[in-house]
């Protein structure tokens, strides 16, 4: 047992600062528990969001000593003996109370997504997919929607103004599952384009950085997107999918 | 529609970042070396000279195609030409903009030089220096997004480097394996790799198909690259390394400052 | 109006829980063109479904050809001890397999066979391989659909919601009334029918798979309302949860692990299973480890391995051989799969397990076993409902999920709960929104209960100096887990009964710092008092159940007693007086009763 020095962000929209706090810290503790035992002994009202406190719901996002983390897979003896950990709100949302922050926007911008389309069955109307037709979905699919990514992208965080028309990591990698989806006959590339404004990603790959479930989101979602887009204005790729096309319907 | 209530206001806190590690060391080294890439590679493509030693060419001056040049690729050279002042500085500036236009739209590079030289953002959850950012949705940086055919240019100098790596076999006085040999194929595997794992290759050659079971062939080859797509920033820097040093190698030899050891 | 305004909406239909019940139930209602609210107590997407992690089962028949919802619905049964309600298991058996197709529709990605259909996994107490699954985050998967799916269906979230009393108008329940988790304010919802889908109580325990969020606030919801609560004596220990590090004590592993060739061993290295097969199991079941390693690739000519035998066997045999001195260094089993299956495989069909060890108890599956003990996972209890439309007692009330009780009997089959969550989710939405069609009348609200609820919400507040919550809370915890655990015995359920009895006079005095913005500690304060009451529910019914079935265990009483088979434990609020009578089972038909003579 060794006692640490937490400096956790109090306070709302109206103001707050960080308060320091010595607490007891056990083997094999998370940051949550270090949290959890401020609350239960020192600080009976400090908001923290937390459900599964196993890296499975997403939602005890936070910023440990700047850095987006889950609290809960944020293991303490990550930090040097002595070092004060500084815990903070995500930065990029507005705030509600202490750690805990309004996410509502990544909800709005969920809902504004245009959904699965369905094909047409096969001929005995089931539907079949293969396992290399989803394995690159299925990456996309383990999203446990912490919204980490959506607060380190220096689009949402940092340029406010374009809040409006940018979807933000999280629903890059929504809409590269829809798009690359072996059932859906929906094409978003317009939707990508304007609403989702995938032109102010520059890739620059913080949200595959923190991204606690390790998806690479720039390289599998983002770029994929990208180049998707690319496809609708390069004549080269154009002529042969025509081309290709007329050999399909020939045969 | 989803409800929930409170919340307006970012956060109240005013630093620009909270962090407390050496976020900062890894622009700093990039603006390093990309800056002595960057220098030494003009400085080369401007000496117009050293640039062969039988049988080895820099990959710098690489196709080496008019009459003045010292070393043909194709065996016939075409007439010179006067190009207005690029040209006529050096024919490596005929040369060098595709693969720097490959190096320059590169999605990994991009992410490289918008985080150290635009400082946007410096490092993860570090505020963004400019106020005003448009991404890569005006021009000329929406351009980036005709990577790919900086692409289709950066294979046919793979095809190119590997005509010269085979004329690198060929000695005056007949076949032979020199170090040169081996740098210059070091160099041209390395290229190879980084403008093979590139994310628009892996796209183009595959990645577009949604139901990859009806396409095995273009499964396959999209396996394949995308093994290699994940190794994309190590090959782009190790090209780079390989490219200047290739370079320097021949171009040291040239000037009689190191000799080339014949292994075979 | 205790100090403040409140805000009020109208739905036909209100769901309370936003898990996979919930969502069925708030998609299936807004299909048949009702308005439809949906609360969640936590974010949208958040709810405990996304903890399940091993699969759904449904029998597809996509691996075995010979499954099929007979067989399910007899595992069901067997897994559940009979006491089962024998409708629920039918229709459960016969829905699930579409429930899943429509997952599939609707975007969801299961794993795959050769053939390009839904891969089904093995999981304890199912003959076949049954369970269609994504890796091990089923859960998470489901959700996700459900969620995407129901965001485009006009349904109205209110997320960080927290419902305090159902409202009742007569003998009708006609409204619910709550605060908003992040104000604090109130917010009052009309609605002629509520379905409850709040999931369940695992959180009354000390070591628990389940998140803050199972503070049993439906079981309560509904008792308070007047509604029956059913079989509360039913708490499934999961045999295999986290035993270390502490801190994260109870973390569930999945029972895919042993699905997919894990095995248990105590500190000998022996599998200890094999010593542990009960006589109702015998004929199914393995009897030496070549045969139940064999049966991985052949089950036609094989039995089944005893480490997939129902969960209350296994929890009990891994408490027992812990007991015995035999258990690993912090006090579980070993749970082994690194030297039974390649490191490759491990990880691609295991990956979150993995990821789990690697980053919580710094320890490699693929490499080393893991350490495991039993953890408060499932309460098979809960309101009672018909098995068709999963109507509650109450007129206007309907349940569905793991609050809902009946559907499992003594014991829950791992992969049962999410086709549960799928076919009754269904079910109360439909017939939530027909009901709330065909009432007549006027929706009147009583603004006395109301009030009521107001000033008993906020009273913590005006005793700044009193109980703490969360001590509170610990206290109810230690007493479940210590006195109400997997073996039970009158002397410790009574001495159980006494402390809740004294934590209820305490917990009328707890006391809050702050203001109502998003304030834990009066959070954990208000749920106390459903933590209480579905702790005092199951620590009565043990009480009352004079025998050992499935997920109830007496050591005073160590053997089922058929009369018991026979009955259920009914339990109601009268006045402020928890009731409690036994009910006869429903008879179930001949045709259903023959599956059980065919093969023994």
């Amino acid at each position: 047992m060794a006692t640490v020095t937490m400096r956790v962000f109090r306070g709302d929209a109206g103001g707050g600062s960080f308060k320091d706090y010595r607490v007891e810290a056990d083997e094999g503790m998370v940051v949550l528990d270090v949290i959890h035992r401020l609350q239960a002994t020192q600080a009976n009202d400090l908001a923290c969001r937390w459900n599964c406190k196993a890296g499975k719901c997403g939602s005890c996002s936070a910023e440990v000593n700047g850095k987006p983390r889950l609290m809960c897979m944020t293991r303490m003896n990550l930090f040097r003996e002595g070092e004060i950990i500084s815990v903070a709100p995500i930065r990029a949302f507005p705030i509600i109370r202490d750690l805990v922050t309004n996410v509502a926007y990544n909800y709005e911008k969920a809902k504004a997504i245009p959904p699965l389309r369905l094909k047409p069955p096969e001929a005995d109307g089931t539907y079949r997919m293969m396992q290399e037709d989803i394995d690159r979905i299925q990456e996309f699919h383990k999203c446990i929607e912490c919204f980490l990514c959506q607060d380190v992208c220096h689009v949402i965080r940092d340029h406010e103004a374009h809040k409006k028309a940018f979807a933000g990591p999280r629903f890059f990698i929504k809409l590269a599952g829809l798009e690359m989806h072996p059932l859906d006959a929906a094409d978003r590339t317009p939707f990508v384009r304007r609403e989702a404004g995938i032109g102010l990603c520059n890739i620059t790959k913080c949200c595959t950085e923190v991204c606690p479930e390790h998806i690479h989101i720039t390289d599998n979602g983002i770029i994929p997107l990208k180049e998707r887009m690319a496809d609708s204005f390069d004549p080269i790729v154009r002529l042969l999918r025509r081309f290709r096309g007329m050999r399909k319907d020939g045969a | 529609m989803i409800r929930q209530p409170a919340g307006a206001a970012r956060p109240p806190i005013a630093a620009a970042h909270l962090r407390t590690d050496a976020w900062w060391v890894l622009p700093v080294t990039v603006v390093i070396v990309l800056g002595a890439f960057v220098v030494y590679s003009t400085w080369a493509a401007l000496q117009n000279a050293h640039y062969f030693f039988a049988p080895y060419l820099s990959p710098f001056y690489s196709p080496c195609l008019s009459q003045s040049c010292l070393h043909l690729t194709f065996g016939v050279g075409l007439p010179d030409v006067s190009f207005p002042i690029v040209g006529v500085v050096s024919p490596a500036f005929l040369i060098l903009w595709g693969p720097g236009l490959f190096r320059l739209t590169c999605y990994y590079y991009r992410k490289a030089y918008y985080r150290s030289f635009w400082l946007a953002p410096a490092a993860c959850a570090v505020r963004d220096v400019k106020r005003a950012y448009t991404g890569e949705t005006r021009f000329p940086l929406i351009l980036q997004n005709f990577h790919r055919y900086a692409w289709y240019v950066a294979v046919v100098f793979i095809v190119l480097l590997t005509w010269d790596a085979l004329l690198a076999f060929r000695f005056p006085n007949g076949f032979g394996i020199g170090v040169g040999t081996v740098v210059m194929w070091v160099n041209v595997i390395l290229l190879a790799a980084y403008t093979f794992s590139c994310h628009s290759c892996r796209h183009v050659c595959g990645g577009h198909v949604d139901v990859f079971s009806r396409a095995p062939g273009r499964y396959r080859v999209w396996h394949v690259l995308s093994w290699l797509n994940e190794r994309h920033p190590t090959y782009a820097w190790l090209s780079l390394f390989s490219v200047g040093l290739t370079d320097l190698y021949i171009r040291l030899v040239s000037m009689g400052i190191i000799r080339d050891l014949r292994i075979l | 109006m205790a100090g403040d305004d409140y805000e009020s909406h109208e739905h036909d239909v209100l769901v309370i829980g936003a898990g996979g019940a919930g969502l069925r139930a708030a998609i299936e209602a807004a299909a048949q063109g009702v308005s439809v609210g949906l609360v969640c107590k936590s974010l949208l997407g958040k709810a405990h479904t996304v903890m399940a992690e091993g699969g759904i089962a449904a029998a597809l028949g996509n691996v075995w050809p010979e499954d099929n919802w007979q067989v399910h619905f007899r595992d069901t049964m067997r897994g559940g001890k009979m006491l089962n309600n024998w409708r629920m298991a039918q229709l459960h058996a016969q829905e699930a397999p579409e429930r899943v197709l429509e997952l599939e529709r609707w975007g969801a990605l299961f794993d795959r066979t050769k053939d390009g259909r839904i891969l089904q996994r093995d999981f304890g107490g199912h003959r076949y391989a049954r369970l269609a699954h994504v890796g091990d985050r089923t859960g998470l998967e489901m959700i996700r659909t459900l969620q995407y799916h129901g965001i485009h269906q006009g349904i109205d979230v209110y997320m960080e919601c927290k419902i305090e009393r159902l409202l009742k108008d007569g003998e009708r329940v006609c409204g619910a009334f709550g605060y908003w988790r992040e104000t604090g304010k109130f917010v009052l919802f009309k609605a002629k029918a509520i379905v409850l889908a709040t999931g369940g109580i695992g959180k009354a325990w000390k070591i628990t798979s389940n998140s803050w969020e199972y503070t049993g606030d439906g079981h309560a919801l509904a008792l308070w309302a007047g509604a029956d609560l059913i079989d509360m004596e039913f708490v499934q220990f999961h045999p295999t949860g986290m035993v270390w590090p502490p801190s994260v004590r109870g973390i569930l592993v999945t029972e895919g692990v042993r699905g997919d060739g894990g095995t248990l061993r105590n500190k000998n290295g022996e599998r200890f299973m094999f010593n542990y097969i009960p006589e109702f199991f015998k004929g199914e079941t393995a009897d030496n480890e070549a045969e139940a390693d064999r049966w991985y690739e052949d089950k036609r000519n094989n039995r089944r391995t005893p480490d997939l035998l129902p969960r209350d066997e296994v929890a009990r045999a891994i408490n027992t051989e812990v007991k015995a001195g035999r258990g690993s260094p912090h006090g579980g089993a070993f749970l082994d799969i690194c030297t039974r299956r390649p490191a490759d495989y491990i990880r691609k069909r295991l990956p979150s397990m993995y990821h789990q060890f690697k980053e919580l108890a710094d320890v490699d599956i693929t490499k080393e076993p893991m350490e495991v003990g039993p953890t408060c996972h499932y309460v098979m209890g809960g309101v009672r409902v018909d098995a068709d439309s999963a109507a509650a007692t109450v007129p206007g009330l309907f349940a569905a999920g793991e609050v809902a009780g009946g559907m499992h009997g003594a014991n829950r089959l791992g992969g049962n709960s999410l086709s549960d969550l799928l076919v009754f989710g269904r079910r109360a939405g439909l017939s939530a929104a027909l009901y709330a069609k065909n009432r007549g009348g006027q929706l009147t609200v009583d603004q006395g209960q109301v009030e009521a609820v107001a000033r008993e919400v906020i009273a913590p507040f005006d005793r700044a100096h009193g109980e703490n919550p969360y001590a509170l809370q610990a206290e109810l915890q230690e007493t479940m887990q210590t006195l109400v655990g997997i073996i039970r015995t009158e002397s410790e359920l009574r001495e159980a009964l006494g402390k809740i009895e004294r934590l209820k006079a305490r917990a009328v005095r707890v006391g809050v710092d702050g203001n109502r913005q998003y304030n834990p500690g009066w959070h954990t304060a208000l749920d106390l008092k459903s933590l209480l009451t579905v702790a005092e529910c199951c620590a009565t019914a043990a009480l009352e159940r004079t025998e050992s079935r499935g997920g109830h265990t007496r050591d005073d009483h160590p053997y089922t007693d058929d009369q018991w088979g026979k009955v259920n434990v009914v339990q109601r609020l009268e006045g402020a007086d928890l009731r409690l009578r036994r009910e006869a089972l429903p008879e179930m038909p001949a045709e259903l009763k023959a599956l059980f003579q065919e093969r023994k």
